[in-house]
């Protein structure tokens, strides 16, 4: 069995596996739990709707932190929005989506994928500078910086791999999906379960401060 | 055996114009990378050369390897291979059959002992029963005439990597002659069939410069598989814009666009098919509308479906990740029954206890 047979076949399979499952035990672990009884009135009788609202409205930060915080802000957006596009929208990707789930849809030439992947990179380098020259400001743990490899990984050899640049392009396909079959082993594990969380956690937020009166 | 005439003269004799022939030896030397000038005395040190005595043996295989290299140029110089060398074993071209085809090739053992070459096409099967020739196992016949050849050649992916016969279910348990013969100087020209151009310049390699060329991890001449096929591809333009013909009779399709999507496996294929081309370089499978199947890779028939890109994954069952997603998601409640119970608990027991 050569590395790319590896990959796509076992690697590959294995690490889906852990993902959907572990993301499962994890969502439905907690969103099963109940929550404390409320014995306070709202203070806001909307409360609970412009909690909710938060999600949305969080999406941005609020004024006060506008100044400090947009960078990073600006930076996640960039990476956030280029990763997902590179992730759904070149051809080789989906390709391998359909493959998995029989849909597919028009990609992208692969020039925009080659252009979106470095704005991708370029961000979480830039994330991670900030994260650095400021360590009073995130107060990192080891796992921090170990996701952010494991994120990077994926991005580096797959613009190597699509850009037919580097190793042999069986190889460099091998190593972009076999770092990508380690990140989605590591996502439900990690703090990349933002993916899911930061909505029930934003909603949460909202809800517990509208009823209490917060300006929201 | 009585004497040999010279490679060129054989040639001469074929009718074989001096200028065809430095043609040829100058292509193939550029070809092979070798040093400037090396066309020059490749041709002096060819015609001069004795013709070496060749075995060629066939197991496994389906003959299109020999059909390639016997149609492939003719009447031009490649497919004149069988002057280079003087074939003294080969079934499907020899006149004699029986006992005198066997009795050819041991004599051919016995009186060039040490310096012939094997030339293999089709994989050999462990079982060994599934196939033989008068009488004599593949495996055993593979062994015999291995023993004191000077080097072996392999003709085609069966020989070199198992190619077909050695795809899954592999019924007759086939392997590769470099799995039995470990012990001899082996060259893999794959394919399926291999490209009669590399088979000649191996045998050219070998007659001028007295053994085998820069090969590669996969045992392949560096000369004619060293480049990758996506690499040298004219629809190479398209795959970079974006532009994929989606099935064989589409307007892509008609418009030559890329062959990706289509299954084609070149990105991960290494051969000269795209730049020397077939039949006297008319064209090529990309060329004629369809993808590479990558068949000078090893294991390239079970590697991926034909008509799969190669960016597909292979899933075995994908009704386990359903499986997964039930099960994580039966773990997770399980869990959260878990800690709700133990609330529970300590709630009554620090009511109990106030
Ligand atoms: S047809 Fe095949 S070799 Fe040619 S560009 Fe497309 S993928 Fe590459």
């Amino acid at each position: 069995m050569t590395l790319l047979e590896f990959a796509r076949g076992p690697a590959i399979h294995a690490s889906l596996i852990i993902l959907v499952a572990g993301s499962m035990i994890r969502l439905v672990g907690v969103l099963a739990l109940t929550r404390g009884a409320d014995l306070s009135r709202p203070r806001d009788v909307f409360g609970n709707f412009k909690g909710y609202r938060t999600v949305f409205s969080r999406a941005w930060p609020s004024d006060e932190f506008t100044i400090v915080t947009r960078y990073q802000t600006a930076m996640a957006y960039v990476f956030h929005i280029a990763t997902l596009l590179v992730v759904v929208a070149i051809v080789p990707h989906i390709e391998f989506i359909t493959s998995l789930t029989g849909l597919s849809w028009p990609g992208l030439p692969n020039w925009i994928g080659v252009a979106l992947g470095t704005i991708a990179l370029v961000s979480l380098i830039a994330l991670i500078m900030r994260r650095l020259s400021k360590p009073e400001v995130y107060n990192s743990t080891v796992g921090d910086y170990v996701t952010w490899i494991i994120v990077a990984l994926p991005l580096i050899t797959g613009l190597m791999a699509f850009a037919h640049v580097g190793l042999r392009y069986e190889t460099m396909l091998a190593l972009h999906i076999l770092s990508s079959a380690l990140l989605f082993a590591y996502f439900p594990f990690s703090k990349l379960m933002h993916a899911f969380w930061f909505l029930f956690s934003r909603a949460q937020s909202g809800v517990a401060y509208a009823h209490k009166g917060v300006r929201i | 055996m009585a004497t040999q005439p010279t490679l060129g003269e054989v040639l001469q004799s074929q009718g074989v114009s001096r200028r065809a022939f430095m043609k040829f030896c100058s292509a193939t030397a550029s070809l092979m990378a070798l040093p400037a000038g090396m066309g020059a005395a490749m041709a002096e040190t060819l015609a001069s050369a004795k013709r070496p005595s060749v075995i060629w043996l066939s197991f496994q295989e389906c003959t299109g390897c020999t059909e390639a290299l016997t149609r492939s140029h003719a009447p031009t110089i490649e497919g004149l291979i069988f002057d280079f060398v003087s074939l003294d074993y080969h079934h499907t071209l020899q006149a004699a059959s029986g006992d005198a085809a066997e009795h050819a090739r041991e004599q051919a053992q016995h009186d060039h002992a040490g310096e012939y070459l094997v030339l293999v096409d089709g994989s050999i099967p462990l079982m060994e029963h599934c196939s033989t020739i008068a009488g004599i196992s593949n495996v055993q016949m593979l062994k015999e005439a291995c023993a004191d050849a000077a080097a072996v050649i392999n003709i085609g992916t069966c020989s070199a990597y198992g190619g077909l016969p050695m795809a899954k279910p592999n019924p007759t348990n086939a392997v590769a002659v470099g799995d039995i013969i470990t012990d001899k100087p082996i060259v893999n020209i794959p394919g399926c069939p291999p490209m009669p151009l590399a088979i000649t310049g191996v045998i050219a390699h070998y007659l001028t410069m007295g053994g085998m060329p820069e090969l590669d991890h996969l045992g392949r001449p560096q000369a004619f598989f060293g480049e990758n096929i996506h690499d040298r591809c004219y629809r190479r333009p398209f795959y970079d814009r974006g532009q994929f013909a989606e099935t064989f009779d589409d307007e892509g399709a008609r418009k030559g666009w890329c062959l990706y999507k289509l299954g084609c496996k070149a990105p991960t294929t290494y051969n000269a098919c795209a730049h020397l081309k077939w039949n006297n370089g008319v064209s090529f499978p990309i060329q004629s509308g369809h993808g590479c199947l990558g068949c000078s890779e090893p294991n390239f028939w079970d590697a991926l479906a034909v008509y799969d890109s190669p960016a597909k994954g292979q899933f075995g069952d994908g009704a386990k990740l359903g499986a997964a997603t039930v099960a994580g998601a039966a773990l997770g409640a399980g869990a959260a029954v878990l800690a709700r119970r133990k609330k529970t608990r300590i709630a009554e027991e620090e009511e109990s206890a106030s």
